[in-house]
């Protein structure tokens, strides 16, 4: 299955760089890394859950990947399928761009939400899929990720949150901007009731995602060289009116800066989130 | 040198000529009365068909307008006895976040505030409205004040949006906006929000989730500005009226939006017109809701605010 998908959906990543290149590349069989630009086979990279194996770059990981690279064996039990996107503003071309990302990922929208069992830790989760609108956030992520939360307030689980976002959804205008407020009061409310919420960002968690509810968890992972902050690059260097350094709004600078708990490889996100999941159990610490 | 708009010329170059004709018979035996009369009429007409019908980029243009009345001003008219307060007690004090108490019909309240600058140098003091995270962190540090002393907030939204600098993302602009929007959520007191002039996304939501969100005619309030939306959508930001119509941004379409509650009148040509009756008109709306929200419990207060923002969104 993971193989598949690769073939349909992960084109994106075979960015050819010489006409020479493209002869010698089978398409469909063969990426590009984005770090060290070296070429590889897909069953390679699938292996290692889109990490390159020369470099470590993470690359983009569709949100159902994720979920079967955390989660225990058929645990998994989806929320809010199918909640889709209208087009409340009548906004030029969003029905199309809609349809072109659902054809592209195969997902509703942009957030996956539901509970499961990591290492036999129960808890709720929320994955972002950048692939689709940029993980932009509408009316459809907002209230997935604030029912999300709310389901797990009642069933008294912990919540993570894979956030991987380019901010607020411009299409739906100030819909978008209010599923921040929406968002952000569902995990106060959480709170309130005592519960544990962890936020993994992964590349990119900016603009309106980075200033609502991911950066208002309990504990705050990343995955090693995600883009995490609030404006852009380019907006800030026309600002400041100076070039910033390659590493502004990294993991490791938010780490740097305090922003952030822990970089986590992705390969290690399971053991290490079942450890804390672990110590959040009633009683503490059962196997 | 008062700021001109673009579509406002006919007007202006009307009034001007009428104007002209008035001194003319001031120093002359001419009589023109008639003539001044007919221009007079011409001109109504010319306003009400200009100033009813203006296009949101247009509103854009006077809800930026540099005359346009600040959140200084509307506090020295509307509220007696105000005592700024300074600082976020971690980092420093951001200018471009005025907050206080002051008493509003002989009640006690916080004001939360963007503040811009009436000219250059003051507008470079202020950073042009755009907080930085100690800004955000003021205005928390303020909220709990009231919640504690059980006082009503009152904040006016008037910024093009967050600061986008290398200090402001080092010292967590994100989180400084996130958080806000968290505690907003709690605070058992009270919260109105009136947007005065530019609602510019997250940096305008930071101290605007509320009870009560009201917006004066022109002021807008988007999720990106209409020049950063052209640049993204059309690849040039001289599409920004384009931009600024399909984004939904005005108080009569935030409105519809269910977004807003109340649309607060200004005087003919945006608030700087008549800036006294612009501030009492903000100050009926604001004690008409008060009036509203203080016989709510304090529990079923925010329970009402997240059964509001929980609303808001549109899907299948
Ligand atoms: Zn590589």
């Amino acid at each position: 299955m993971l193989i598949k998908n690769f073939f349909t959906k992960k084109k994106k990543y075979a960015s050819i760089p010489s006409e020479k290149a493209k002869q010698e590349i089978p398409q469909g069989l063969m990426l590009k890394c984005e770090g060290c630009q070296k070429i590889f086979y897909i069953r390679e990279w699938s292996k290692h859950l889109n990490v390159c194996p020369e470099c470590g770059y993470h690359h983009k990981l569709p949100a159902h990947d994720r979920i079967d690279s955390l989660m225990d064996e058929g645990t998994f039990e989806e929320w809010d399928q199918h909640m889709t996107s209208k087009n409340p503003l009548n906004f030029p071309n969003y029905e199309e761009k809609l349809l072109k990302d659902k054809e592209k990922t195969e997902l509703a929208e942009a957030v996956v939400t539901g509970k499961g069992k990591i290492n036999g830790n129960e808890t709720a989760i929320a994955v972002m899929d950048a692939q689709f609108r940029m993980g932009s956030m509408g009316s459809v992520v907002g209230d997935k990720i604030a029912k999300a939360i709310e389901r797990a307030r009642e069933l008294q689980i912990p919540i993570i949150i894979f956030t991987a976002s380019g901010g607020a959804r411009m299409q739906e205008g100030m819909l978008s901007l209010m599923q921040m407020a929406k968002t952000s009061i569902a995990v106060e409310r959480f709170n309130r009731s005592g519960g544990c919420m962890i936020v993994v960002m992964t590349n990119p968690t900016t603009g309106g995602v980075s200033a609502s509810f991911a950066s208002i968890g309990d504990y705050h992972f990343a995955e090693p060289g995600a883009l995490i902050g609030f404006a852009g690059r380019r907006i800030i260097e026309q600002t400041i009116r100076e070039k910033l350094p390659k590493d502004f709004q990294t993991a490791e600078f938010q780490l740097e800066h305090g922003q952030i708990d822990k970089v986590i490889p992705r390969s290690e996100l399971k053991q290490s989130l079942s450890v804390v999941l672990n110590l959040h159990q009633v009683g503490g610490g059962q196997a | 040198m008062k700021q001109v708009l673009e579509f406002e010329k006919p007007i202006v170059e009307l009034r001007e000529k009428i104007n002209e004709l008035k001194n003319l018979t001031k120093d002359s035996e001419m009589d023109l009365s008639d003539e001044i009369k007919t221009l007079e009429k011409r001109l109504e007409k010319l306003e009400f068909g200009i100033y009813s019908n203006l296009s949101p980029w247009e509103k854009v243009q006077i809800a930026r307008h540099a005359d346009r009345p600040t959140t200084l001003e509307y506090i020295e008219m509307i509220f007696t006895d105000f005592v700024e307060l300074h600082g976020d007690r971690l980092y420093g004090d951001d200018p471009s976040i005025v907050t206080g108490i002051a008493k509003f019909c002989n009640i006690p309240v916080t004001i939360i505030g963007h503040q811009r600058g009436k000219n250059t140098k003051d507008n470079i003091y202020r950073n042009f409205g755009s907080p930085h995270p100690e800004g955000y962190r003021k205005a928390l540090r303020q909220m709990k004040l009231a919640a504690k002393f059980n006082r009503p907030i009152i904040t006016f939204i008037d910024t093009k949006g967050a600061h986008p600098g290398k200090a402001a993302e080092e010292r967590g602009q994100s989180e400084a906006i996130a958080r806000n929007l968290m505690e907003m959520g709690s605070l058992q007191v009270p919260i109105i929000s009136v947007v005065i002039g530019e609602g510019g996304s997250g940096g305008a939501l930071a101290i605007g989730v509320a009870d009560k969100l009201h917006m004066l005619e022109n002021a807008t309030y988007s999720v990106i500005s209409p020049e950063g939306a052209a640049s993204i959508l059309w690849k040039d930001s001289k599409f920004a009226s384009k931009a600024a119509e399909s984004l939904k941004i005005t108080a009569s379409d935030l409105k519809e939006l269910g977004i807003i509650d109340q649309i607060i009148p200004e005087p003919k040509g945006g608030a700087h017109k008549d800036i006294q009756y612009q501030a009492e008109q903000i100050a009926q709306y604001i004690k008409d809701t008060l009036m509203e929200l203080k016989e709510i419990n304090r529990d079923e207060l925010i329970e009402q605010r997240w059964e509001k923002y929980k609303k808001i969104g549109f899907y299948e």
